[in-house]
């Protein structure tokens, strides 16, 4: 930092334009150079962020303007049947996906950890569902789902003669909304994976040296060295899964809209029923604003449920 | 990007107790090989079904008594033709480009400045600014779509792409900060403490030393942001109207979806269609994407 202040007055003698002398200022520079990212920001995050709690204690409509009504919304979103409904599967979806791409996409980072011919191209390969646009993917589950052309019906039924009926994949709630956790899981897990094997690389060998000259099996190896040595980076993943799993749209939007009989309402297709297609700003905000206590309660839980595993392994995992 | 240089390394390392571990073939065959295989085949499976069904004409898209379901007995154009043709696809497809485009430009501006003041230029409280452009990124756009379409309202340019442009970096900002703070740390002070003697001025030293520098850094954060602006739905479903303004996921969605009967072979052309960019510079980046993902992870 002394080279800037021995700098500044030998740069003023040599370039005397003020302007160049201006930009050579460094609060102004540094000024300038956070304006840009700041300033969109604030006004496409942050502003948005307030006027949406705003806007959840109004009544505001599409083309009329809200005036305060204070926790009605709410009140009237706790005797709403489907909201209630929407909180469940969201919670019940984020869950099970969540357990799902965990847990296959740390089986996958495993077997990626090994070595075997052409591994760099499966990487690149297996990262395709997570590059691909969702709703993209989403249309072919839709159709990998129809309830007459379903391509696993075609299987279970003519190929392998398991079952003598098609498969109703999105006709009645209960298969509809594990048909969507299947496809949230198929998206989820390539990003889990690679970022888990990013992890498993940074492990020394050398640790596991030492336990296998201890004779630890390969479970023990796993128990003892390989979980507790992820578990930072296993908080970090679980955390923003989580978020993104929880405040899932496109997906849900994209196969099922809701349906069947609006069973398969995740709290985002909900406010964007009710707040874009319907019109009501208002109650779709306060739908939109009651998904933070559960962001918030779920990114606690996950970052310092699985950190303090970290801090009672002690600091020395590098 | 100190992933690409590093992996071989520790990949080596890495060698000598997998040796150690796995003695016979066929355990090797049983416990690697036929998971990895379904993995594989599972994951691609949707992409393979979307290809062949855009080439399969309607008599046997309905018709798997006759046809075998999982190949193709006679191809057809038929279905991108369609497409093409008598939808506004090309149009579309247009639109995503411009905006993916527009909002990867102004991102990669933007963050670029940031990420150099708060690495940098090292003022007091940088630490802060940084961790609050980190916290950004974890505000999900579906609790942000409502109030902000009503914002775009208010600035005149619903159903204008202009909108995404501006609106699309409040999820792209804080991952490309994030990732070239990172970047700009790997690279020497020393190189811009040189400079500052020879008596360059900090933006000579931006332009002439560290962005050269940070040239991996800067496509890393350019192709993801490209790919997060292709890919992004809900506020391009949510502030664009008009049929002729709309990306290429929410036109498909909701111009291609039309009545009771779905036109699967039209919609997967569309589908495959609008995968095809970002799988190709997905093809040609992979490194770079690997690095900036697992970079992002790991910082």
């Amino acid at each position: 930092m002394s080279v800037t202040t021995l700098s500044s007055p030998v740069l003023a003698q040599r370039q005397p334009s003020w302007l160049v002398r201006l930009f050579d200022y460094k609060p102004f520079l540094i000024v300038m150079c956070l304006a840009p990212a700041i300033g969109l920001l604030a006004v496409f995050l942050t502003y948005p962020l307030g006027l949406g709690i705003w806007l959840a204690f109004t009544d505001t409509t599409i083309g009329r303007k809200g005036v305060y009504v204070g926790l009605e919304n709410f009140q009237y979103l706790l005797t709403d049947s489907l909201w209630w409904n929407a909180v469940f599967y969201s919670v019940v979806y984020t869950a099970i996906a969540t357990f799902g791409k965990f847990a296959l996409g740390f089986w996958l980072a495993l077997l990626l950890n090994n070595h075997f011919p052409l591994k760099s191209l499966l990487r690149a390969i297996i990262l395709m569902p997570w590059i691909v646009p969702t709703v993209l993917s989403a249309l072919a589950f839709w159709w990998i789902y129809d309830p007459q052309f379903s391509i696993i019906s075609y299987l279970l039924v003519d190929v392998l003669h398991w079952r003598t009926t098609n498969i109703d994949f999105l006709g009645s709630p209960w298969p509809a909304r594990f048909s969507l956790i299947a496809a949230n899981i198929w998206r989820g897990i390539p990003f889990v994976a690679i970022s888990l094997l990013a992890g498993l690389q940074t492990i020394s060998p050398s640790l596991y040296e030492a336990a296998m000259l201890d004779g630890a099996t390969a479970w023990q190896r796993f128990r003892y060295i390989t979980f507790p040595m992820m578990m930072p980076i296993l908080a970090i993943v679980m955390t923003f899964s989580i978020i993104f799993t929880f405040t899932d749209f496109q997906l849900v939007y994209a196969i099922t809209r809701g349906g069947p009989g609006n069973s398969t309402h995740l709290l985002a297709t909900l406010a964007f029923q009710r707040g874009i297609a319907g019109g009501e700003l208002g109650e779709g905000a306060a739908i939109a604003v009651s998904m933070i206590p559960f962001l918030v309660f779920a990114t606690l839980f996950s970052y310092f449920g699985l950190a303090r595993r970290k801090w009672q392994q002690g600091e020395n995992n590098d | 990007m100190t992933d690409i240089v590093a992996q071989p390394a520790t990949a080596d390392a890495k060698a000598a107790p997998d040796t150690m571990a796995w003695d016979s073939g066929l355990r090797r065959l049983m416990m690697i090989y036929l998971p990895l295989g379904c993995f594989v085949l599972i994951l691609l499976f949707p992409f393979y079904w979307m290809a062949i069904t855009s080439f399969k004409p309607n008599a046997e898209l309905m018709n798997y008594k006759e046809h075998n379901p999982f190949w193709i007995s006679s191809p057809t154009l038929a279905h991108i033709k369609h497409l093409l043709f008598d939808t506004a696809y090309p149009r579309w497809l247009w639109t995503t480009m411009l905006v993916a485009i527009g909002s990867t430009t102004l991102s990669l501006i933007a963050s670029t400045l940031a990420a150099y003041a708060i690495e940098r230029l090292r003022f007091r409280g940088s630490a802060y600014v940084g961790l609050g452009i980190y916290l950004a990124y974890l505000v999900p756009p579906s609790i942000l779509f409502i109030p902000l379409a009503t914002v775009v309202v208010q600035f005149g340019l619903f159903d204008s792409p202009l909108a995404l442009i501006l609106v699309y970096p409040t999820f792209l900002v804080p991952f490309c900060t994030w990732l070239l703070i990172g970047y700009f740390k790997s690279i020497p002070y020393e190189l811009e403490e040189c400079a500052l003697v020879d008596g360059a001025t900090r933006l000579q030293i931006l332009r002439r030393i560290t962005l050269p520098l940070a040239v991996p850094g800067l496509i890393s954060a350019g192709i993801f942001s490209f790919t997060l602006s292709w890919n992004e739905f809900i506020y391009a479903l949510a502030f664009i109207q008009s049929g002729a303004n709309k990306t290429v996921p929410v036109a498909i969605l909701t111009e291609l979806v039309t009545g009771d009967v779905y036109q699967w072979g039209a919609l997967m052309a569309g589908s495959l269609l609008g995968s095809l960019p970002v799988a190709i510079f997905y093809s040609l980046f992979v490194d770079y994407y690997m690095s900036s993902l697992t970079g992002a992870v790991k910082e």
